[in-house]
């Protein structure tokens, strides 16, 4: 068998001409529409792809992208990024997390912020070098800061299993996952406190590619058949968003309203049952989790099991964790931006108080929310 | 300003210009440093004057070590002046416990750096810190020397000029990021560590006129490109297919998702010369690095910022990295 090289996983996905083909697809279909319509890509990842390869200045007028709520860094409300400061500040404690999530701001500063006043702050690739970073420093409380969609809760999963199995004395957890389907029938569902309306113009999604390795297209089922909202499960490289949105927008020349995949050479139906197990082995629904910029979704986040309190963070620091929510500044937009009722340059403070280095809202913490991709590479038509 | 110091600070981007101009360039201000070059030009015009100080973990990676990193980044600043390097100080700040071996090691690999360069070390300074007062060792090393082409400035870019790299770009960054501690991934790669200044001699032995010149250390070729676009009041537009990288830097790149334009190197630099000089500039890069390619020209299309060209079509900016580097989420 041929060897696959890593960038046979990425090269034609790129190609200019098949991009530019696409391009032309998509403008003949949707000169047949009868109104235009909104596609909200509810992955922060497609965000990113979105705004890096400008796919917005090859789309016809009546298609447009409203950026969906699924960046993991952005979606964390000041109270929890508290959370990770204080953790981090404890005496002998190690706090261990992934990527951006160390330059969110909370109310005392970012996990950056901790580390410069001498917290022990680190970040790994892979959740599973926390078990090296506990076993070279025994005297030590290694607490894994968990964050991420369904794409990396079998990782914390497998840590927590791994932690159980080898009886590792000094690994907490902090669980922040999220899901994806809940919040996005609250973006269909939900009144919006603030301009008191239902008024969401999400008309279909472009569904996320690496949540549904794991999870199975299933998972989206529901939002065609009782919502109407067509979705297509998309990847994440140029070539795969364009044909993702070429076929959304033949759904609705042809008027179908379907969950279909386009990202078949990873996702199928049923997705990854083994880590679909190993998540409900370890973690539970809370009742409510609240998104920064959204307010709290029902049973969109989870936490440890009952069972496996001893190893979760929540419970062994509570004494010293705050419990009270914050509210964003007055003047950020993010939570209409999140429900497609505002763009990033509406913002009165995008790119003037609020940039990627000072951040105020949610949509700008993180490389994946929509202000900071804005920001980066500029809306050039 | 922040309050307190971060890593970010240190970054060669946003945070790290900021540093500099709200603390040191407000009390140290004068003529010579507010040109903001690679290396001062001193004695009008006769000398090229810098300093680095260096610190890398791990202290040897595929390709190099922090010795031939502290010879090279101060010789390549010198020859980014169009200068010849000839002196240079060498001060080292030891923590306690630091093997002996390594550390003649080291040293040993910066002669061998200063022999290709024409270099010679002539003043010194050792410090020995308490276990945990420094990472292992620190260098610093002062170098001086004589400008052999003159008028070389960020400040020089016209319309209608043509942008070069010397080679494939960002392998300094994928090396450091593949070998060092937490990220764990395998790859043939090594850094791009090398001394620059012969490849600049070849340059003016052809008798190329060289209006820019900058090694694309910390920040990557898109800090040097915004930075020229910024000082020369101009527009860079880049070809973005023609940014040349290894594969397995792209693959590094694609997983930890950074920009390959973005990533440190220790041995490539950014030139700009006029159209006319283009393809002889592109010939004499050729002949050390088959990867060198001419990658952008100057025009007024978005003055101060940096336009990235898809080959679909499409147009963005390409920003100053801003933070510090981290690996995606997912």
């Amino acid at each position: 068998m041929q060897e696959l090289e890593l960038k046979n996983l990425y090269d034609d996905f790129r190609d200019g001409e098949t991009i530019k083909a696409y391009a032309q697809i998509i403008a003949e279909d949707a000169a047949k529409l009868e109104k235009p319509i909104n596609i909200m890509e509810v992955c922060g990842g497609h965000t990113h792809t979105i705004m890096k390869f400008g796919l917005p200045q090859l789309l016809p007028d009546n298609v447009n992208f409203i950026h969906g709520p699924g960046c993991p860094v952005c979606i964390m409300p000041k109270e929890r990024i508290d959370h990770a400061y204080v953790l981090s500040m404890q005496p002998d404690v190690i706090l261990v997390t992934l990527g951006d999530m160390i330059k969110v701001p909370g109310s005392n500063g970012s996990l950056q912020d901790a580390r410069a006043k001498g917290a022990d702050v680190r970040f790994v690739y892979s959740p599973m070098e926390c078990l090296k970073i506990a076993e070279e420093n025994p005297d030590k409380t290694v607490i894994f800061f968990a964050i991420g969609f369904e794409t990396t809760t079998p990782m914390t999963a497998v840590l927590v299993e791994q932690v159980i199995l080898k009886k590792v004395p000094n690994i907490l957890f902090h669980i922040n996952h999220v899901t994806v389907p809940e919040v996005m029938v609250e973006l269909i569902d939900s009144r919006d406190v603030h301009v008191d309306s239902y008024n969401n113009q999400i008309d279909a999604f472009l569904g996320p590619s690496h949540v549904s390795v794991i999870s199975g297209s299933k998972i989206y089922d529901k939002f065609p058949k009782d919502y109407g909202r067509p979705v297509v499960v998309t990847g994440f490289e140029p070539v795969d968003a364009m044909q993702g949105i070429s076929m959304i927008v033949k759904q609705f020349v042809e008027k179908r309203c379907e969950m279909e995949v386009q990202y078949k050479r990873v996702v199928n139906h049923d997705g990854n049952i083994k880590a679909q197990a190993l998540i409900e082995k370890y973690f539970e629904k809370m009742s409510l989790f609240r998104w920064r910029g959204l307010g709290n979704v029902p049973d969109s986040g989870l936490k440890l099991r009952a069972e496996y309190a001893a190893y979760d963070a929540e419970v062994k620091y509570k004494d010293v964790l705050p419990i009270a929510e914050i509210e964003d500044h007055k003047l950020c937009i993010c939570g209409d931006i999140l429900r497609g009722m505002a763009k990033p340059q509406e913002c009165t403070i995008f790119g003037t108080a609020c940039k990627p280095t000072t951040p105020i809202g949610s949509c700008m913490v993180s490389s994946e929310g929509a202000c900071a991709a804005y920001y980066k590479y500029g809306n050039l038509i | 300003m922040t309050k307190t110091i971060t890593i970010a600070h240190g970054n060669g981007g946003e945070e790290n210009n900021e540093l500099i101009k709200k603390i040191f360039y407000k009390h140290f201000e004068n003529d010579i440093l507010a040109k903001s070059e690679d290396a001062a030009v001193i004695e009008d015009g006769k000398l090229a004057f810098t300093t680095d100080s260096f610190t890398v973990s791990p202290l040897f990676f595929p390709g190099g070590d922090i010795g031939k990193l502290a010879v090279c980044g101060t010789c390549n600043d010198l020859a980014m002046m169009g200068a010849k390097p000839k002196y240079m100080t060498c001060s080292v700040i030891i923590e306690e416990g630091f093997s002996t071996r390594e550390l003649e090691k080291i040293v040993k690999s910066m002669k061998t750096e200063l022999e290709i360069n024409g270099a010679i070390v002539v003043s010194g300074d050792t410090k020995v810190v308490p276990k945990g007062a420094v990472d292992q060792l620190f260098i610093n090393t002062t170098g001086i020397g004589t400008i052999e082409h003159k008028g070389i400035t960020a400040s020089g870019l016209k319309e209608g000029m043509s942008i070069l790299v010397s080679r494939d770009v960002g392998c300094h960054g994928a090396t450091i990021f593949a070998a060092r501690e937490g990220i764990e991934l395998e790859s043939g790669l090594q850094t791009d560590c090398a001394s620059l200044y012969p490849h600049i001699k070849a340059l003016m032995d052809a008798d190329i006129n060289i209006v820019a010149l900058r090694d694309a250390t910390r920040g990557g070729v898109s800090a040097v490109l915004n930075e020229w676009a910024k000082t020369s009041d101009v527009c860079v537009e880049v070809e973005e297919e023609k940014i040349p990288v290894l594969d397995e830097v792209r693959g590094i790149c694609e997983m930890l998702g950074f920009e390959a334009i973005d990533l440190a190197n220790e041995g490539t630099f950014v030139l700009c010369v006029g159209k006319e000089d283009e393809v002889k500039a592109l010939e004499v890069l050729q002949k050390t690095h088959t990867t060198a390619a001419l990658i952008a020209t100057v025009t007024t299309q978005h003055v101060g910022r940096v336009l990235l060209n898809s080959s679909w079509g499409t147009k963005r900016f390409l920003d100053l990295p801003t933070g510090e580097l981290l690996p995606r989420i997912c």
